[in-house]
């Protein structure tokens, strides 16, 4: 339970992160860590099936697909303008 | 300014959520299908994994339609990044001895795992999703690291897509003919915990297979042959 508990807040933090950096490789990969932590999670809730395909979808290749996007576009994103 | 205001409606949103599924008991349902379905599904269907049973036997028309999803964005996704002529892959540095070695030696193993996965769908966790995604994988771990011994032809991914696509739906069409409803489960059930069991479910379920682990393989390849 406390596992589980420490998990979650992990998951929180880097989910947080993965909005706030400006670095967009930082982000896909805070991204990806939710997606790995969300696999075990599952895996703990008796849902093997689901933590399946959460780890190599989730966690493996929308980090690809989205780290091709960024080696074709621009890593860092822009400050934004204060308005 | 801007965020201040976003925050604020991310919070009423929120709220409203939280009210609304605040009188949904978590957990604990009314419905009598999952014990329906935990007492009679290894029976009706033949299958020893329950998630299987009601994926591809009770809801098989909703998988269908999930493929389907899944056709439709990669087929978006071929035709937003579409060039008249082929763009080589950029000459980039040459993979180590190591690293091409590993990949040659990784990449069927993948293959063999993803394969296992989804023809022991009926039986252990996982299936067709998963297995595909994990066959998908192993196309991307050639594409990062050795690219030139594989050499994928871009149309056969699309070619298997297509086939096992057409095979999901004529296995469905074969029960509306011989008994009644599209997807009926019309082969024999054999003995449960056995490799050939559970009738059609196997035999879609390697068709998912193939449908998904192309479709997830294509849509990288085009994305790394695009611009």
């Amino acid at each position: 339970m406390m596992l589980e508990i420490i998990l979650i807040f992990v998951m929180l933090v880097s989910a947080i992160a993965a909005g706030i950096f400006k670095d967009l490789l930082n982000s896909i990969i805070a991204a990806g860590f939710v997606s790995f932590i969300a696999a075990i999670l599952f895996y703990f809730l008796h849902a093997p099936d689901v933590a399946m395909a959460e780890a190599s979808i989730g966690a493996a290749l929308t980090v690809a697909i989205f780290i091709i996007a960024i080696r074709k576009t621009e890593r860092f994103e822009e400050d934004e303008k204060s308005d | 300014m801007r965020k201040v205001i976003s925050f604020i409606l991310l919070l009423i949103v929120a709220t409203g959520i939280a009210i609304s599924l605040k009188e949904i008991p978590f957990g604990e349902t009314e419905s009598k299908l999952r014990e329906y379905c935990l007492e009679h599904g290894i029976q009706e269907t033949g299958a020893t994994n329950i998630v299987t049973s009601v994926v591809v036997n009770y809801r098989g028309f909703d998988t269908l339609g999930e493929v389907t999803v899944l056709f439709l964005a990669a087929i978006g996704l071929s035709a937003v990044l579409y060039r008249d002529k082929e763009i080589e892959r950029k000459k980039g540095r040459k993979s180590s001895l190591i690293l091409f070695t590993g990949c040659r030696f990784l990449f069927p193993l993948i293959l063999l795992f993803g394969a296992y996965i989804f023809i022991h769908g009926h039986l252990t966790p996982g299936g067709g999703f998963q297995g595909g995604a994990i066959i998908a994988s192993g196309f991307l771990l050639t594409i990062l690291g050795c690219w030139r011994w594989v050499g994928i032809n871009r149309s056969r991914f699309k070619v298997t897509e297509s086939l096992s696509g057409i095979a999901f739906v004529v296995i469905g069409l074969i029960g509306l003919l011989y008994g009644g409803y599209f997807l009926l489960n019309y082969l024999p059930k054999g003995t449960p915990n056995e490799l050939f069991s559970a009738g059609i479910i196997p035999v879609i379920y390697i068709a998912i297979g193939f449908k998904v682990g192309s479709e997830i393989a294509g849509i990288i390849d085009d994305m790394v042959r695009s611009g």
